[in-house]
C-alpha cells in the first residue's frame, strides 16, 4: 500500500488542547478582537480610552504569565514550548509593549495635524505582540512561520499607518523585502523538512545527530533558515531594509519594531539554531560569527555617517544585532550564551524605546519639515537641547551612555555578559572584533552629547513651539530611564532569571 | 516513464530561483510581489513533493497553511501598494527614493 494512503486512512491525531500553556498569546488575541470592535463601532472613541484597553489587554497578558511562571512542558503535540526562552521573552515583550503603547497613545505629532496615526494602530499593535510571543514560544517551524507572518503582517500595517508619503514607502520596503525573507525562510523549512522528515524542533534535534540523514539537504535547509532568520533581526548584509523603514515609520512604532522584533527574533533564533541545530554547531558557526563580524563593523561604521537620528539609531541596532550574533555563536557549546543573550535583549529594549522617545518628544518642539519625510529628527534639531530641555537632554545622555555600554548603566552589563559567553566559547577573536566596533560606535553615540550640551541653539529660540502636555510620553520616559539606570545598578538579579533559559525544551 | 521526487524538487528549485531573480531584477513593485508569490508557491511544491517522500502528511498540512498566509500577504500587501499609487501614480520601486542616505 501506499504509505500516503495508509496514512490517510488513519485518523488524523489530534494533540490535547492545552488552554493554559498559551493563555497569555489569547488573551493578546481576544484583546486586539476587542479593541477593533471598539474601534469599528465606536468611532468616536478617544485615544486615552483605546490606550487604556491596550494596557487592559496587555496587563491580563502579564498575569497570565506570572500565572504559568513555574510551568515547564511542551504543549500541542510539541508545537509550543514553555521554558526560560519563552517566559522571559514573554516578560520583557509585554514591558515593550505597554511602553510602546504609551508612545503611540501620546500620537505622532501634535494634535490636529493629519499624520496622527489612525486608531487601529492599537489592535495592531496587541496582534504584532501576539505574534512574537508565540514566535518565542514556538518549537515547531510551522509555528514559527505562522507566528512571523502575523508580527510582520501587522508591522507592515503599521509602518504605513500615516498618511505621509515617507511612512507609506517604508511600508512598501518593508512589506517587500519581508516578504521576499519570509520566502527564503520557508524554503528552508520546506528542506529541513524534506531531510529530516518532520518539522517538530525535537525531532530535528534527534535527526541531526542521524548519520543516515541527507546532510547536504539538511546544510541547504540550515542555510536558508539562517538566510531568513538574519534578514528578520537586520543582520548585514542582509540590513539594507532597516534604516529606510526606521526613518520612514512614525516614531512610536519604530521604537516599537527595533525593540520588539529584536527580542522575538533572537528567541527563536536561539531556540532553534542554539537548541534543535546544536549538533550541526560545527558548520553553521563560522556563517554566524562571519555576519556578526560584518554587522557589528558595518552597522557601526555607517553610523557614524548619518546626520539624521533616526537613521543613526536604525544603523546602531545593526550593530547591536551583530552583538547578539555573538551570543548565537556561543550559545550552541556555552549555555551562558543563551542567558547573556536573553539579558542583552531585555537592557536593549529598553535603551532603545528610550532613545526613540526623546526623538519623539524632539519633533514635537518645532513645525514639520516641508519634506515628505516630515518628523524633526535631523542632529541639527538637537543643537542646544540640554539649555532648553535639560530633562530631555539628560535622559538622552542616559539612553545614549547606556547603548554606547559605560559601566554604571545596563546596556554595560548587556555587552559584558555577552562577551564573557564569547570567550568561554573559544572565540575570542570575536570579542575582539566586537570590542573594536564598541568603540567605533562611542563616537556616534557621543557626537549627538556634544551637539544637544556643547553647540549653541540655531535660529530664533523664540520661534520654538511648546511639545505641548505630554503625559504619556513622560511616563514612558520615566519608566524607561529608571529601567535602564536600574538594570544597571542591580544586574544580578535579571541575570540570574535569565539563567533559567538556559536549557531549551526544544 | 515514471518521474520521480527529484525532478519535482528540481521544478521547485527552478521556479524558486526565477522568483528570486525577478525580485532583484524586475522594477515594477506589483511584479516584485508576484515573483514573492511564485517563490512561496515554489516552496509549497516542494512541500508536498516530500510530504509524498515522507510518508507523512504534514507538508500537505503546511502547503494549505502557507497559502493562506499568501493570501492575507495579497491582503496587506496590495493595499499598502495601491495607497502609494493614489499619491504617486507609479508603481516602479524606483520611485520610492525619499529615504536614503
Amino acid at each position: 500500500m501506499h504509505p500516503l494512503a495508509q496514512a490517510t486512512t488513519q485518523p488524523l491525531p489530534l494533540p490535547e488542547v492545552d488552554w493554559r500553556a498559551i493563555a497569555p498569546e489569547l488573551a493578546l488575541a481576544v484583546a486586539g478582537v476587542v479593541l477593533l470592535l471598539v474601534v469599528a463601532f465606536w468611532p468616536r472613541a478617544g485615544r486615552g480610552v483605546l490606550a487604556g484597553l491596550t494596557l487592559a489587554g496587555l496587563a491580563a497578558a502579564a498575569a497570565l504569565t506570572v500565572w504559568n511562571w513555574d510551568l515547564e512542558r511542551v504543549a500541542f503535540e510539541g508545537a509550543v514550548s514553555l521554558d526560560g526562552i519563552t517566559r522571559y521573552a514573554r516578560a520583557v515583550l509585554l514591558a515593550v509593549g505597554a511602553l510602546a503603547t504609551l508612545m503611540v497613545a501620546q500620537g505622532d505629532s501634535r494634535e490636529g495635524e493629519p499624520d496622527d496615526s489612525p486608531p487601529e494602530v492599537f489592535p495592531l499593535l496587541l496582534f504584532a505582540l501576539l505574534g512574537m510571543v508565540l514566535l518565542a514560544a514556538a518549537s515547531d517551524l510551522l509555528v514559527v512561520f505562522i507566528a512571523l507572518e502575523i508580527l510582520s503582517l501587522s508591522l507592515y500595517v503599521m509602518a504605513g499607518e500615516t498618511r505621509r508619503l515617507a511612512a507609506q514607502e517604508a511600508a512598501m520596503k518593508y512589506f517587500l523585502l519581508g516578504a521576499f525573507s519570509s520566502a527564503f525562510l520557508l524554503y528552508g523549512i520546506a528542506l529541513c523538512y524534506g531531510a529530516t522528515g518532520s518539522t517538530n524542533l525535537l525531532e530535528i534535534a534527534d535527526a541531526t545527530g542521524d548519520p543516515t540523514a541527507d546532510g547536504t539537504l539538511l546544510l541547504a535547509g540550515v542555510g536558508l533558515l539562517a538566510v531568513g532568520f538574519l534578514f528578520k533581526v537586520s543582520a548585514v548584509p542582509f540590513h539594507m531594509w532597516t534604516p529606510d523603514v526606521y526613518q520612514g515609520t512614525p516614531t512610536p512604532v519604530a521604537a516599537f519594531m527595533a525593540a520588539a522584533t529584536k527580542v522575538a527574533g533572537f528567541a527563536v533564533f536561539l531556540r532553534v539554531f542554539a537548541g534543535a541545530l546544536g549538533g550541526l554547531v560545527v558548520s553553521w558557526r563560522p556563517v554566524i560569527a562571519g555576519a556578526a563580524v560584518l554587522t557589528m563593523l558595518v552597522g557601526a561604521a555607517l553610523a557614524v555617517v548619518q546626520t539624521d537620528l533616526k537613521r543613526m539609531l536604525a544603523y546602531s541596532s545593526i550593530s547591536h544585532a551583530g552583538y547578539l550574533l555573538v551570543g548565537v555563536a556561543a550559545a550552541a557549546t556555552v549555555p551562558a550564551g543563551v542567558s547573556a543573550s536573553m539579558f542583552y535583549l531585555l537592557t536593549y529594549a529598553f535603551m532603545v524605546m528610550g532613545a526613540f522617545m526623546v526623538v519623539q518628544y524632539v519633533s514635537r518642539l518645532g513645525p514639520p519639515d516641508d519634506d515628505a519625510i516630515g518628523e524633526r529628527s535631523s542632529l541639527e534639531d538637537y543643537r542646544g537641547l540640554a539649555r532648553r530641555h535639560p530633562w530631555a537632554a539628560g535622559l538622552l545622555a542616559v539612553f545614549m551612555l547606556a547603548l554606547t555600554g559605560i559601566p554604571p548603566l545596563s546596556g554595560f552589563w548587556a555587552k559584558y555578559y555577552v562577551f564573557l559567553a564569547g570567550i568561554e566559547a573559544g572565540l575570542t577573536w570575536l570579542v575582539v572584533v566586537a570590542v573594536i566596533s564598541s568603540v567605533i560606535s562611542a563616537f556616534f553615540y557621543l557626537r549627538v552629547l556634544v551637539v544637544a550640551y556643547l553647540q549653541e541653539p540655531v535660529g530664533d529660540p523664540g520661534a520654538e513651539t511648546a511639545p505641548g502636555r505630554t503625559p504619556a510620553l513622560g511616563v514612558a520616559l520615566g519608566l524607561a530611564g529608571l529601567l535602564t539606570v536600574a538594570i544597571g545598578l542591580a544586574p544580578e538579579a535579571l541575570i540570574a532569571a535569565a539563567r533559567s533559559a538556559e536549557r531549551i525544551l526544544g | 516513464m515514471r518521474v520521480g521526487p527529484g525532478a519535482y524538487l528540481l521544478l521547485s528549485a527552478i521556479l524558486f530561483a526565477i522568483g528570486v531573480a525577478g525580485v532583484l531584477i524586475r522594477r515594477n513593485a506589483i511584479v516584485v510581489f508576484m515573483c514573492i508569490e511564485l517563490m512561496l508557491n515554489a516552496v509549497n511544491l516542494s512541500f508536498i513533493t516530500f510530504a509524498k517522500t515522507n510518508g507523512s502528511l504534514d507538508g500537505q498540512v503546511l502547503a494549505f497553511f502557507v497559502m493562506v498566509v499568501a493570501a492575507a500577504e495579497v491582503v496587506v500587501g496590495l493595499g499598502i501598494l495601491v495607497a502609494i499609487f493614489r499619491k504617486r501614480s507609479s508603481t516602479s520601486v524606483d520611485d520610492v527614493n525619499l529615504l536614503k542616505g
